[in-house]
């Protein structure tokens, strides 16, 4: 049978089965809305409420007098459950910040002046760079993944958390295993893969880390009391299992050899942002954005066909690094298709997060978090869709090993992730520590920072990797023109990429500031303005 | 207890999925490929100037999968022919690369066969390629005022050199150079055609 013929085959049964899926949601009801379910993560009488950070046990007096006290008294005891934990892996993602924001500056900056910090072994390009991306993939983006995670779990799920002692165990375990691996990569003892590059004998830690952690939090979600799971905490909970399978396969030793090792290696080097930070990221939107101005996301079941779809497309685009190369072609060409699905998911939460917003965006001027969580959700959906059409042979065949591709990467990493990340540790500290920020103009100043460093970062490098890639498709240019070309792009990344380090001294800074009970304790939220409490509650 | 049984199982297939795809049938579609007659394996001097490469972070900068003509200009650059799994039977870890701050070096022993130009290529690459953005080396080699016998000294254009002085390569940089100078991948991979008979 011809190609042809198959895939006419292919494409009928599909849309058969399509047909049953739509006959099958009919009847469950999930075309319908579904308001009430998208309403559990707020108390009764609750919505309609400016809350950012607002409802802890030190302002009750502030909350709106119509909320439920009942609830709210569950919910700071929910907080306090997993306060401590919480705070812990904010702590290791604030130092491993610093970390891997002095290693990349250091690499952005040798890769324009090569002979510089030349004599150390430790400080060479190839083992800076690593050491860059290990403290800020798992030293940063991880801990304070889990600290979101594990602080949202018992509020969404109205319990306690459970076993809070052995995930600060498996806190150590994980963070122990992290500073080994850096130090390994710098003394040069690595396993040589992007993202795998920790030796498994040290990433035998940071499994059993993972594992401290899932446990207590699979036994916190069996002893839930509420009926429905938010779509945060499917998100979540997919989310930790997904990683530490993810991990484990990734280094299992002596099993991948040559090109499939090289399949394996991007499998998991996508999935780590695409099944790890992203589904962490974006259940934090889907919790911050609509508890911020009080008012239920606009299509719940939006939010979870967002969420199948990417647990489906997500896991098999890894593919799409290796186009071009000695892999099986087929292998290239699925993960090229499902790179184009992601449109789908991306698009159902560009539709709840623009939806949600609307009418409301003016809060962005006062809520810290709520302008942290919106520059990250249009920035996942800018470099989602930017990875759609990366992803196509033709655009790719530029892309290819050239710094485009970084600026990508930083896009999805640093300006989605990462901002997200921020604001929700603006939100969540208060109720961790019972304590306000001190200085809310250092909010503000931390914003503005990394803002304009990621914008200098990302667009320059982008215009010259492209540069860069067209370059070296042209046979008549010599190779060393694809080289000299880049050199203004990458000093601009340097300089974007020292104002984001200042952003993040700013915001380490202010996080020990109120950690010490430096500054004012107001008995307000940490707004812009104080005149917002006025803006949300006056009318 | 559905809806927990519902996201545990539906989080595990989906990912099941993707792992059958991208590692499990990769496995087996290339687990019996078996290596190019002309393809020798590593010699141990060679395997520890890979340990190097990998240590130094090599495959950051540097791919070793030339492509074919249609995705770029690979074969005219003088890189080689698209590579073949086969090529990589004896690579563990792979270093296939994702960046090209610097050339594919899949060929580069059969580019660049010299000795010399290696080692003083890896103490000063601007000493031979002007403009060149690739570090420095200098912790790969000591300064002896006087080489002692063995030593292999580092042969360095005048504008280059430390005055007074000789560079001589350690043993890793020794390795190094000899695994890219074994790079070299330029074999057919396809047994000859038979002349046609008539």
């Amino acid at each position: 049978m011809d190609s042809a013929v198959i895939s006419l085959l292919g494409a009928f049964l599909l849309s058969i089965i399509g047909l049953f899926v739509f006959i099958w949601s009919m009847r469950k009801g999930l075309l319908t809305e579904n308001p009430r379910a998208a309403s559990v993560i707020f108390a009764e009488g609750e919505i309609g409420r400016l809350d950012d950070p607002a409802m802890g046990e030190t302002d009750l007096a502030t909350a709106p007098s119509s909320a439920d006290e009942g609830e709210l008294l569950n919910r700071i005891a929910s907080d306090r459950s997993s306060a401590f934990p919480v705070f812990m892996f904010i702590a290791f993602a604030c130092f491993w910040l610093l970390v891997g924001s002095a290693a990349g500056l250091v690499a952005s900056i040798k890769l324009h002046s090569p002979d510089w910090l030349v004599n150390d072994a430790w400080l060479t390009f190839g083992r800076i760079r690593t050491e860059h991306l290990n403290a800020v993939t798992y030293g940063w983006a991880s801990n304070a993944s889990l600290a979101v995670i594990l602080w949202l779990l018992p509020r969404l799920l109205r319990t306690r958390l459970v076993g809070a002692i052995w995930i600060m165990l498996g806190g150590t375990f994980l963070n122990a295993g992290i500073a080994a691996g850096v130090g390994a990569i710098a003394s040069g003892w690595t396993d040589g893969m992007e993202f795998l590059e920790i030796p498994w004998q040290i990433a035998i830690f940071i499994f059993a880390g993972f594992a401290l952690i899932i446990l207590p939090v699979l036994l916190t979600l069996a002893r839930r009391n509420v009926d429905h799971l938010y779509v945060s905490v499917w998100y979540m909970v997919a989310a930790l299992l997904w990683i530490s399978v993810l991990f484990l396969v990734a280094k299992l030793p002596g099993v991948h050899t040559g090109v499939q090792q090289a399949t394996t290696n991007w499998w998991y080097g996508h999935n780590a942002l695409g099944l790890w930070f992203t589904p962490v990221s974006v259940g934090a939107v889907y919790y911050f954005l609509p508890k911020i101005i009080g008012r239920p996301i606009v299509s719940y079941n939006l939010s979870l066909l967002g969420f199948w779809t990417l647990a489906f497309f997500y896991g098999q685009v890894g593919g799409h690094h290796l186009i071009g190369g000695p892999v099986p072609g087929w292998l290239v060409t699925l993960s090229i298709v499902q790179s184009v699905m992601m449109i789908i998911p991306v698009v159902a939460f560009a539709i709840n997060q623009g939806g949600t917003l609307y009418g409301h965006v003016r809060f962005v001027r006062y809520s810290p978090t709520l302008r942290f969580m919106v520059v990250g959700g249009l920035m996942y959906i800018l470099s989602s869709l930017q990875g759609s059409i990366e992803a196509l042979r033709s655009v790719n065949a530029v892309t290819h090993f050239t710094h485009y591709t970084v600026a990508h990467a930083h896009l999805g990493m640093y300006a989605f992730v990462t901002m997200v990340l921020f604001g929700a540790i603006y939100f969540m500290m208060p109720r961790v520590l019972a304590w306000e920020w001190p200085y809310p103009r250092l909010i503000s100043l931390h914003f503005w920072l990394v803002t304009v460093g990621i914008t200098i970062y990302v667009v320059p490098l982008t215009i010259g990797g492209w540069l860069q890639g067209k370059a070296m498709l042209d046979p008549s240019t010599p190779f060393m023109e694809s080289v000299l070309l880049t050199l203004p792009y990458l000093q601009a990344r340097s300089i974007g990429g020292a104002i984001m380090t200042l952003g993040h001294l700013v915001f380490v800074g202010h996080f020990f500031a109120m950690a010490l009970r430096f500054g004012p304790q107001r008995t307000g939220a940490a707004l812009f303005w104080q005149s917002a409490t006025e803006v949300s509650h006056g009318k | 207890m559905e809806n927990e049984l519902k996201l545990v199982a539906g989080a595990l297939v989906t990912l099941g999925v993707a792992t059958a795809a991208l590692v499990v049938l990769p496995y087996i579609q290339v687990r019996d490929i078996k290596p190019p007659d002309d393809l020798k394996p590593y010699t141990s001097a060679e395997l520890r100037g890979r340990d190097v490469y990998i240590s130094e972070g090599c495959m950051y900068c540097h791919s070793q999968q030339p492509r074919d003509r249609s995705m770029g200009p690979d074969a005219i650059r003088g890189w080689g022919r698209p590579s073949v799994p086969g090529d990589y039977y004896y690579d563990r870890p792979h270093l296939l690369g994702s960046m090209r701050t610097g050339p594919d070096l899949f060929n580069i022993g059969a580019r660049q066969p010299s000795s010399d130009w290696h080692l003083g290529h890896l103490y000063q690459p601007r000493a031979y390629v002007p403009g060149s953005t690739m570090p420095a080396y200098p912790y790969l080699f000591t300064l002896e005022d006087e080489p002692a016998d063995g030593d292999q000294v580092v042969n360095l254009p005048p504008d280059f050199a430390p005055p007074g002085k000789f560079v001589v390569a350690t043993p890793r940089a020794l390795d190094l150079v000899r695994y890219l100078q074994g790079l070299d991948h330029t074999y057919p991979i396809l047994p000859a055609v038979p002349a046609p008979q008539d």
